[in-house]
């Protein structure tokens, strides 16, 4: 408990840090804040009243402890585009992102660990080669090819699903639905990826003396990867996986444009154009933390499986 | 002495990507209840020997002939699935690194206990049962408190007993020592050997300790045996192997044990 307790002061500290970080770089461009939202009607009085308005003269600290405090209470400021609430603003395009991201993760999962204990099986021989090469073709394709191919085919000649129009999260099954083909799209790749490291993890597993143990008391090679091999590979399987979360995360801001869901990734790429800055400062730190999460997610299940892991950093 | 447990006849084995036989020809019987010694440096073949009769052998990577006969059962050339039924069941084996040889995240129990669930049908309790007698039997202190450890937690003797313990709980017929006390400090070294002395005593289980040292076996050991280069170049009586040893090369052997006053000791 000690440990876990160790794990989360870092994520907070992280994201403290991080936080600090994105807003000081933000104050540092948006002090035009006022003048972009202002443009060409923009008149030195103007921009004073309206930087007062904004609250934008007031010390440092006291403006970022505001903005830190909103992401508990939702109150982040304003949109500069949307003259919206950005909570509000975010709220639907979090749950989308994070659906989209959730699916890719479980397809990930889904497939990487069967296809890497088959593929274990074939090390050593023709088929090992065979696989290598299609491995490295995946793991090249990105996500964005993908897409369009899936959108050709599914949306277009196969009228699967409407590439472009996404149903909105109220209708569940059919998000669902729509969300699968970005998902894939997203997915295959990191396969690729995740099966080449199980692969690598169970072969180096397989060569332990615990093994070499095992079958000496008369295990088969199954009972020794149920047994032993698969929990001792996990470990390193799962803080890949975590890593691979901020994969996805990249992943999910190029597909979400291909196919026009209206996520984080896709509100991200708008406000940045529309140099909408309290929109992307939130964005930012929304992602970092998505990602120093999966990794302390990560770390507390490792813990749980090899208890020698709280031992090492003391 | 009645018909031997274990006897080996000429055995070869020659890995593929050498080209020098590992073993060349051996030839080495053990009785009931026997304790045989197999000295030799690294690379002279002893470990291989003990591997082709644990059924470790890499079969796929190595040419192998001649025979290993187990109470009568062919063990060389068996079918991985008989072989299955007589590893850890028949022969246990202990090996020289405690640390890596044990699952590091399997507690030290269930690791106690794995050969009574492959090769028994003992519900949990009575496996539990066992395994806590095991570890009773290698003199482990508070056995219930190893049986709930992990790997990590117990020191480098202790986990060689529990190994001890995993290989001898189902009682088998032989037990095959590679290096058991390698791996050890001095002290703790002699304390394995006098458990090993007494589970033989005790129980009667037949072993075969495989040793780079002469020293260890001739405290141990009825019988020794010297291999050099992948052949038995000397066998008979521990005491008489080293009282009048008839080789070049076990004189070499027993000059290199280490003495109290750094003398060779007197015959």
């Amino acid at each position: 408990m000690k440990y876990a307790f160790r794990r989360l002061s870092a994520l907070l500290l992280t994201m403290l840090i991080v936080s600090l970080c994105t807003f000081a770089a933000f104050s540092g461009i948006s002090g035009s804040a006022a003048e972009a939202r202002l443009g060409t009607q923009a008149t030195p009085e103007r921009v004073a009243a309206l930087r007062e308005e904004l609250g934008l003269n007031r010390p440092f600290a006291v403006r970022y402890a505001e903005w830190l405090s909103g992401f508990a209470t939702g109150n982040l400021g304003d949109s500069l585009t949307y003259r919206q609430n950005v909570g509000e603003l975010l709220r639907d395009k979090v749950l989308v992102s994070l659906l989209l991201s959730g699916m890719s993760f479980a397809l990930i999962v889904l497939c990487s660990i069967p296809l890497s204990l088959l593929v274990v099986r074939w090390a050593g021989t023709s088929l090992d080669v065979a696989h290598t090469l299609w491995n490295q073709f995946c793991m090249s394709v990105p996500p964005f090819f993908t897409g369009l191919l899936l959108s050709w085919v599914f949306g277009v000649a196969l009228h699967w699903f409407t590439p472009g129009a996404f149903p909105g999260l109220s209708r569940t099954g059919e998000a669902l639905h729509f969300l699968l083909f970005p998902a894939v799209a997203i997915a295959i790749p990191r396969i690729a990826m995740t099966v080449r490291m199980l692969r690598g993890t169970l072969l180096r597993e397989l060569n332990r003396d615990y093994v070499r143990t095992a079958i000496s008391r008369g295990s088969d090679r199954n009972s020794v990867l149920r047994r032993h091999v698969l929990k001792n590979a996990l470990t390193p399987a799962v803080a890949f996986l975590a890593q691979m979360m901020a994969e996805i995360v990249a992943g999910v801001i190029v597909v979400e444009q291909v196919f026009g869901i209206p996520g984080l990734g896709r509100m991200l790429v708008v406000s940045i154009s529309n140099r909408d800055y309290p929109v992307v400062q939130a964005i930012v730190v929304i992602l970092a933390f998505w990602v120093v999460a999966s990794n302390t997610a990560a770390d507390l299940i490792n813990v749980r499986i090899d208890p020698r892991l709280a031992l090492r950093d003391e | 002495m009645n018909a031997p447990l274990l006897t080996i006849a000429d055995l070869r084995v020659r890995f593929h990507n050498r080209d020098h036989d590992a073993v060349a020809g051996v030839s080495l019987s053990i009785g009931q209840g026997e304790i045989v010694g197999l000295v030799g440096e690294s690379g002279s073949g002893k470990t291989v020997t003990a591997m082709s009769v644990a059924g470790l052998l890499p079969r796929k990577r190595c040419d192998y002939s001649g025979t290993i006969l187990l109470d009568g059962v062919e063990l060389l050339h068996a079918d991985r699935r008989i072989l299955r039924g007589i590893q850890g069941r028949s022969i246990g084996v202990v090996f020289q690194d405690p640390l890596s040889c044990m699952d590091p995240l399997m507690k030290v129990g269930a690791q106690v206990e794995e050969t009574l669930l492959l090769h028994t049908d003992l519900s949990k309790a009575e496996r539990r049962q066992m395994a806590l007698e095991a570890l009773a039997a290698v003199e482990l202190p508070n056995p219930e408190r190893v049986y709930n450890s992990w790997p990590h937690e117990l020191s480098g003797g202790m986990r060689q007993r529990a190994c001890i313990a995993a290989a001898v709980v189902i009682r088998p017929a032989l037990l095959l020592l590679d290096e058991p006390t390698t791996a050890l400090d001095v002290t703790v070294q002699a304390q394995i050997l006098e458990l090993l002395k007494k589970l033989n005593r005790e129980s009667g289980i037949s072993m075969l300790f495989i040793s780079h040292n002469l020293g260890v076996v001739r405290k141990l050991c009825t019988r020794a045996a010297v291999m050099q280069n992948g052949v038995i170049v000397e066998e008979g009586d521990t005491e008489r192997v080293f009282r009048h040893p008839r080789h070049a090369y076990t004189r070499r052997l027993i000059d290199a044990i280490p003495t109290r006053d750094g003398r060779r000791e007197s015959a």
